[in-house]
């Protein structure tokens, strides 16, 4: 499946949309895919500073824990609150009403460290 | 196979008020002891004959899996049979009724047989010594990484060596020991061929590097060949190995942690020395160290009044022993009295039923019937890092699925409608869809085939019927169980009926 344009992706299957120097971030459908029935949630606290590539987080499926990198830096605006009582919405639609959090980015640059769709794409069907 | 499927209600739900039987005297009011404000008058106990209560839990026995019943190729928990001359020495009158407060002079048959496990342990895994005190797994990394912590302490290295590095390949609980002690932990990808590459944990050693967190073989079921270069690099940086014994049944005999490099380790004997597993039960994880550690182990050692100690194995026949307290760089004691040495006899019987060479005999064994299995059903499902595996090896049904929407969580149910315990599944994280068997030494050729022919089966079915195996379980006392429900809306307490509803 081609992924959304207009995003940018890490090989830790996390996905980033970028408005400004305002970030959403969520994990991609390859990766609910993968880890089946999401069951909770665990996110940064509002106003908490994120190194680029940090474990930030846990979701947690039927199958098992998984940390949740952060593919960039800033400091967390908002999390996803309806995650907490449904977090069946990361399975049904990981790039909408199922992101994880918002940064306000430090650093624009680091954005280059990002995977584009096409090379996402690659490496799902690896 | 089993009686009929009875239906059990809850305890709280059956008998009525009055029923218990009174054999004993009855207690004092309460009130006459405690305090008027912590009495509860609603307090909705069962009341049952002891007949009733006795049905009830044996009832619910008979719904369970048990290795007592049929196979368990449950990988990494190492489920082989518990020989029940281990329990028969374990229920020795002598050694049942002693009192752990007995003084070492009323108890030199127990101490001498702390002893001389502990002097197995040391001579057949090259440590310099053990610690039988730990409870089990998860207890002794805690247990480890705590003398580790107390070693660095000791060497004024404390507040530099604080990282833990551990590779996606070693045991599941490492990572939360390590947190649990205060380390960061560093986690290791592994290379193409299921190993850690010794370029990726050069560059991630460094003088903050305490403790590096190995299993061996690792639980993709394949021996870390390069280990001595790795123990020599994490050595040359100042840090310590950490040998995870959940898969020293692969080994056991023939390789040994101690001439790998390794300055800690642990043992389950509830895996590898046949006491039993599982349940939540106690276990016991004895702690080995290399010589420049032994100070720390936790109190109490055994003493061998006429030894060092650090010899190899040796009777103890003729010798006198003490528990010594007196250790002053120990990190203190990790489990009340002598930890659970009713298991610590059931593996010294063991090891005297099998001796050394047999022991040897043992992890061969565990890795030929792994090896048979992989090789017999490699043709009709994945196995990555396909090569001689050792004790266990780690199956896909990622392409599986792809094919047929069939998961490794559906052929886990389908094997137990066949009778098998389910191998684990999902674990390790690096494998997609995983399966993870390890089917032990104690199974015959003739369990290993009907396993192999049951499996292949299954793989056969869910290529032209995927929704059989979907729907599995539907031969076991409880069906398929909504997993997802039960974790999203955990309902794990009972609620007592409200007086309305109780009428």
């Amino acid at each position: 499946m081609p992924q959304p344009a207009g995003l940018l992706y890490s090989k830790e299957h996390e996905w980033v949309k970028l408005d400004g120097d305002t970030a959403t971030v969520g994990i991609t459908d390859y990766a609910q895919n993968s880890l089946g029935d999401i069951v909770y949630v665990e996110l940064p606290r509002v106003g908490a500073t994120l190194q680029q590539f940090g474990s930030i987080g846990v979701v947690e499926s039927v199958k098992a824990v998984s940390d949740i990198y952060t593919p960039i830096g800033g400091e967390v605006l908002e999390i996803n609150g309806a995650l907490e009582g449904d977090p069946a919405l990361l399975n049904r639609e990981p790039f909408g009403a199922g992101w994880l959090f918002k940064v306000k980015v430090v650093d624009q640059g680091e954005t280059g460290n990002l995977l584009s769709p096409e090379s996402y794409d690659e490496l799902t069907q690896e | 196979m089993q009686q009929l499927a009875f239906d059990t209600p809850l305890i709280f739900d059956l008998g009525q008020r009055g029923r218990a039987n009174k054999y004993l005297p009855s207690a004092p009011p309460p009130d006459e002891f405690l305090p008027a404000d912590m009495l509860r008058a609603d307090l909705p106990l069962p009341d049952n004959t002891e007949l009733d209560v006795n049905r009830h839990f044996t009832r619910l026995s008979q719904k369970t899996f048990a290795i007592d019943l049929g196979f368990y190729p449950l990988g990494s928990c190492t489920m082989k049979y518990n020989p029940r001359i281990n329990d028969a020495m374990a229920n020795l009158p002598a050694l049942r009724n002693l009192h752990p407060f007995a003084p070492d002079e009323l108890a030199q048959g127990a101490l001498a047989i702390m002893w001389e496990l502990e002097r197995s342990l040391a001579s057949l895994f090259g440590m310099a010594a053990f610690s039988l005190n730990p409870a089990a797994g998860a207890h002794a990394e805690l247990t480890a990484l705590l003398i580790a912590k107390a070693y660095f302490k000791k060497i004024g290295a404390a507040a530099t060596r604080r990282t833990v590095i551990v590779p996606d390949t070693a045991h599941g609980t490492n990572p939360a020991s390590a947190a649990m002690v205060g380390y960061r932990v560093v986690s290791l990808k592994s290379d193409s061929r299921g190993r850690v590459s010794v370029d990726e944990i050069k560059a991630a050693i460094g003088p903050d590097t305490a403790v590096c967190m190995m299993t061996n073989p690792n639980t993709l079921g394949l021996f870390e060949d390069h280990i001595k270069e790795i123990a020599d690099a994490v050595h040359a940086a100042g840090g310590l190995m950490y040998y995870d014994g959940a898969n020293a049944n692969a080994l056991m005999g023939n390789a040994r942690p101690g001439d790998m490099g390794f300055d800690l380790m642990h043992l389950n004997l509830h895996k590898t020395f046949s006491i039993p597993h599982g349940g939540g039960g106690a276990g016991a994880g004895p702690v080995g160290v290399a010589e420049h550690l032994v100070p720390f182990l936790p109190t109490p050692v055994v003493r061998c009044n006429e030894s060092a100690g650090a010899g190899g194995w040796e009777p103890s026949e003729g010798k006198t022993f003490g528990l010594d307290f007196d250790r002053p760089d120990a990190i203190g004691s990790m489990r009340s009295f002598w930890s659970n040495f009713a298991h610590m006899v059931r593996a010294l019987a063991y090891v005297y039923a099998n001796g050394f060479a047999g022991l040897t005999m043992v992890s061969k064994l565990a890795v030929l019937n792994a090896n048979y299995i992989r090789a017999s059903i490699n043709d009709i499902i994945d196995t990555p890092y396909d090569e001689n595996c050792r004790h266990e090896f780690v199956a896909s049904a990622q392409a599986l699925k792809r094919e047929t929407g069939v998961r490794a969580l559906d052929i886990g149910k389908a094997l137990l409608d066949r009778g098998y315990h389910a191998p684990t599944v999902y674990f390790p994280l690096l494998v997609p869809e995983c399966l993870m068997i390890e089917p032990t030494e104690t199974e015959s050729k003739e369990t290993l085939d009907a396993f192999i022919a049951d499996f292949r089966a299954i793989i056969a079915t869910a290529r032209i019927a995927p929704e059989a195996i979907m729907e599995a379980p539907v031969n076991t006392v409880v069906g398929r169980i909504d997993e997802t429900r039960a974790a999203r809306h955990p309902d794990l307490r009972w609620h007592p009926p409200t007086a309305a509803a109780a009428g």
